[in-house]
C-alpha cells in the first residue's frame, strides 16, 4: 500500500463505490449487479454514483431472485466477466446457498483448477440497531467454514478500498462482507474511527493478512469488522490500568493469517477473540484453536471469547445489546483470566 | 360474491384501525429520530414499513377468514395483523420490543407471530409460502377444517419460492390461495423493471390453477374475488392466486426519501386513497350515516389510545431474557 500521501477521509461505502469504479474504469469485464444497487446506489451505500458513470448495461438492478443472479454471477464469470455481485444482507444468504457454497466455490475445484470463478459477492452484515434475527446476522464463520471462498471484512475504509480492489481482481470467489454499523451511514450509526484516510489512486490491500492496529505486550484481541472497534476500545480501558493490549484486525478470515495471530499470542501471552457471529462452531474456536494446535505452552491462561450467544438475534433494544460483544465484556474477559 | 352491510361496515372500520394506527406508530417511531434519524434511536428503533395504502388488499380477503385459517405475511404485515384479529396491545407492546409484546419483544415488527388467530410473518420474500403451504397441507392430512392465505408483495413472485410452491399446492390440490399485493414497487425497483410480464395472475397458467386480478385497490372487488377462491378451497377444489393492484402510500420503510419516485406519483396515490372512497361510496348508499362515521372514529382512536399506552407503560425485559425460548421446553 502506496504512504498515505493524501489526508482525504473517506467512509467504507464510498471507499467500496471508488474501489469497484476503478476497477471498472480499466476493465471493461467488470460489472456489477444486486437489488437496489443502480438508482438507489445500494441500500447501504456502496455502489452510490455508480449508474450515472457507467449506465445500466454494466450496474444492473436486479428482481429478488438471489439464486439467478448468484448464479449467474458465477456463469458470467466462468465466461470471461468479472461480476461484483451484492447479497443486500448476509442473512439472505439462506435463498440462494446453493448458487454459492456448491457452485460459486467448487466449480475451481471441480475443473482442476481450469476454470477461473472471478466473483466479488459483496453482503451487509451486523447487528446493534434492532434489526431483529432475520437482518442482523453475520455469519462470517458459516462463509469460511465452506471451501473454495475467500472472505474479508474490513474494520476501516483505507481496507476497504484495498481488499475490493484486490477481490475484484482475484481470479476465485471472494466474499466481502461490510459491518453496517461501519459504513458511515449516519442513519446506522456511525463508527467515526471507520472513516479514515484512503490514497485516492489505486492500490490493493493483499488478502489473507491481518493488521497489528495496536501494539501491546501483556494480551492479545483478535477480531474482524466491528469487533476491530470494540477491541480498540477495550485496549484503552486496559491501558488506563496499566494493562498493554494488542488489537490485531483479521481483515481476512480466507486465507486465515495463522502466522500473525501466533506471533502476537507468543509475545502476550494470552489470547482474547472477539465476534459479532454466533458462539458455537465459528471464527472464536478456530483462532483459539490456531494456537491451541501449535503450541499450547503459548498460552499463559485460558484463552476467552466474547461472541454472540447461539440465540437468534432478538429484536428489543435491552435484549440484543445484552447480546453483543463491547469493550467492557473484552475487559471482563481479561480479567476472568486471572492474573 | 357481494359483501353484507355488517361486513362492508367490518371493511371500512378495520382499514380505518390499520390507517389510524400506522399514523399513530409513524409519530412515535420518529420520536428521538429528528432532527437526525438514527434508526437505532428512540421508543421504537429498528426498520418501519407502513402498509398505509394497501389496506383493501387486507380486508377484502380475510374478511371471509375465521381466526383457525392460517395467514403469512410479509416484512409489511401490520395491516394483514390487525385483519386477522392480532391482539393489538400485545402486537403494540411487541412492536415497542416490551415484554408484554407476543414474544416478549424478540421479534419485532417483521416478526409478528401468534397461534390463537394462527397468524405468522417473516422478512425474507416469499418465505411465508411454504409456511402457508404446509398448513394447508396439514389441514388436509388432519382433516381439520380451515385454508391458508399467504400475502406476499409483487416482488415475491420473481423468487424460486414462489413456483415450487404454486406447483406444489396444484399438484396436492391444497386450500392455499396466494394474495399478490402489487404496488408497484421493490424498495426502489419498479415492477417493469423487475417482472418480465406486465401482469403476475397470468402465472397461474403455469400450474393449471385460476389466476385473477383485481384492480384499482377496491376492497369490494377484493372481497368478491376472494371469496369465491376461498369458498373454492374449502370446497376442497384447490389452490388460486389473486393479484391485487394496490398503492404503498409511503416509502419503502421509513426514512426512504424515495427520490425513484416519479414526480407527482405520490399526489395521484393520495387522490385515490380507498379509505375515504369507501367511505363516501357507503354514506352515498346509505351504509353509513355521518353519525356511524364519528363513532367509528371515536371507537378506532380509542382503541389505539390503549394500546399505545399499553404498550408504553409495560416494562421492557429482563436483558438476559434474551438466552431464553430459542428451544421449546421439553414436555
Ligand atoms: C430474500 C430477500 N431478498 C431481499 C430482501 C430485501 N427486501 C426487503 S423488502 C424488499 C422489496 C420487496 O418488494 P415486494 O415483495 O414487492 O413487497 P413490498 O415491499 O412492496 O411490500 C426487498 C428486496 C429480503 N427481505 N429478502
Amino acid at each position: 500500500m502506496p504512504e498515505e500521501a493524501s489526508t482525504r477521509k473517506l467512509t467504507i461505502a464510498r471507499a467500496m463505490a471508488e474501489a469497484i469504479a476503478q476497477e471498472m474504469r480499466v476493465d471493461e469485464r467488470v460489472f456489477v449487479m444486486g437489488e437496489d444497487i443502480a438508482a438507489l446506489g445500494g441500500v447501504f451505500g456502496n455502489t452510490r454514483g455508480l449508474l450515472d458513470e457507467f449506465g445500466d448495461k454494466r450496474i444492473r438492478d436486479t428482481p429478488i431472485s438471489e439464486t439467478a443472479f448468484m448464479g449467474a454471477a458465477t456463469g458470467a464469470a466462468m465466461d470471461g466477466m468479472r461480476p461484483v455481485v451484492e447479497l443486500m444482507f448476509v442473512d439472505f444468504m439462506g435463498v440462494c446457498f446453493d448458487a454459492i457454497y456448491n457452485c460459486m466455490a467448487k466449480n475451481v475445484y471441480f475443473s482442476g483448477g481450469s476454470f477461473k470463478v472471478p466473483v466479488v459477492l459483496m453482503t451487509s452484515t451486523g447487528g446493534g440497531y434492532s434489526d431483529a434475527g432475520q437482518h442482523s446476522q453475520c455469519l462470517y464463520g458459516s462463509f469460511a467454514h465452506l471451501p473454495g471462498m475467500k472472505v474479508v471484512s474490513p474494520s476501516n475504509a483505507r481496507d476497504a478500498k484495498g481488499l475490493m480492489t484486490a477481490a475484484i481482481r482475484d481470479d476465485n470467489p471472494v466474499v466481502f462482507m461490510y459491518h453496517k454499523g461501519l459504513q458511515g451511514m449516519g442513519w446506522l450509526g456511525t463508527e467515526p474511527a471507520a472513516i479514515v484516510p484512503v490514497p485516492e489512486e489505486t492500490f490493493t490491500t493483499p488478502i489473507g493478512k491481518a493488521a497489528v492496529v495496536r501494539e501491546g505486550s501483556d494480551v492479545t484481541i483478535v477480531g474482524l469488522a466491528m469487533g476491530v472497534h470494540h477491541g480498540l476500545r477495550a485496549a484503552e480501558q486496559l491501558a488506563e490500568r496499566g494493562v498493554s493490549a494488542e488489537v490485531l484486525d483479521l481483515r481476512s478470515l480466507v486465507p486465515l493469517d495463522r502466522e500473525a495471530i501466533i506471533a502476537s499470542v507468543a509475545k502476550t501471552g494470552r489470547l482474547i477473540v472477539v465476534d459479532e457471529d454466533y458462539q458455537s462452531y465459528g471464527v472464536t474456536g478456530e483462532i483459539i484453536a490456531t494456537v491451541v494446535e501449535h503450541d499450547v505452552r503459548l498460552l499463559e491462561s485460558s484463552p476467552q471469547r466474547v461472541a454472540y450467544p447461539d440465540v437468534p438475534i432478538p429484536f428489543s433494544r435491552p435484549l440484543e445489546q445484552f447480546c453483543l460483544p463491547n469493550a467492557d465484556k473484552i475487559v471482563a474477559a481479561y480479567d476472568a483470566m486471572g492474573h | 360474491m357481494q359483501p353484507g352491510r355488517a361486513e362492508k361496515r367490518w371493511m371500512y372500520e378495520t382499514m380505518l384501525l390499520s390507517r389510524r394506527y400506522e399514523e399513530a406508530i409513524e409519530k412515535i417511531y420518529l420520536e428521538g429520530k429528528q432532527p437526525r434519524f438514527d434508526m437505532a434511536a428512540g421508543p421504537i428503533p429498528g426498520e418501519m414499513h407502513l402498509s398505509n395504502g394497501q389496506e383493501p388488499c387486507a380486508v377484502g380477503v380475510i374478511a371471509h377468514l375465521e381466526a383457525h385459517d392460517t395467514v403469512t405475511a410479509t416484512h409489511r404485515p401490520h395491516h394483514q395483523a390487525i385483519a386477522k384479529g392480532v391482539d393489538l396491545k400485545e402486537m403494540t407492546a411487541e412492536i415497542f420490543g416490551k415484554k408484554a409484546g407476543l414474544s416478549g419483544g424478540r421479534g419485532g415488527h417483521m416478526h409478528l407471530l401468534d397461534p390463537r388467530v394462527n397468524f405468522v410473518c417473516s422478512g425474507i420474500i416469499a418465505q411465508g409460502l411454504g409456511p402457508a403451504l404446509g398448513a394447508a397441507l396439514s389441514r388436509t392430512m388432519q382433516g381439520k377444517p380451515g385454508v391458508a392465505v399467504a400475502f406476499i408483495g409483487e416482488g415475491a413472485v420473481n423468487q424460486g419460492a414462489f413456483h415450487e410452491t404454486m406447483n406444489l399446492a396444484a399438484l396436492w390440490n391444497l386450500p392455499l390461495i396466494v394474495v399478490v399485493e402489487d404496488n408497484a414497487w421493490g424498495i426502489s425497483v419498479s415492477k417493469k423493471d423487475s417482472t418480465a410480464v406486465e401482469r403476475n395472475h397470468v402465472r397461474a397458467a403455469a400450474y393449471g390453477i385460476p389466476g385473477h386480478f383485481v384492480p384499482d385497490n377496491d376492497p369490494i372487488a377484493i372481497y368478491d374475488v376472494a371469496g369465491e377462491a376461498i369458498a373454492r378451497a374449502r370446497r376442497g377444489e384447490g389452490p388460486t392466486l389473486i393479484e391485487i393492484e394496490t398503492d404503498r402510500l409511503a416509502g419503502h420503510f421509513m426514512g426512504d426519501a424515495e427520490q425513484y419516485r416519479p414526480e407527482g406519483e405520490k399526489d395521484a396515490l393520495f387522490a385515490r386513497d380507498p379509505i375515504p372512497r369507501l367511505r363516501d361510496q357507503m354514506l352515498a348508499a346509505g351504509e353509513l350515516s355521518a353519525e356511524d362515521v364519528a363513532s367509528i372514529d371515536a371507537a378506532v382512536a380509542r382503541r389505539i389510545d390503549e394500546a399505545v399506552a399499553f404498550a408504553r407503560e409495560s416494562p421492557y425485559p429482563e436483558p438476559s431474557d434474551a438466552l431464553e425460548h430459542a428451544f421449546h421446553p421439553v414436555t
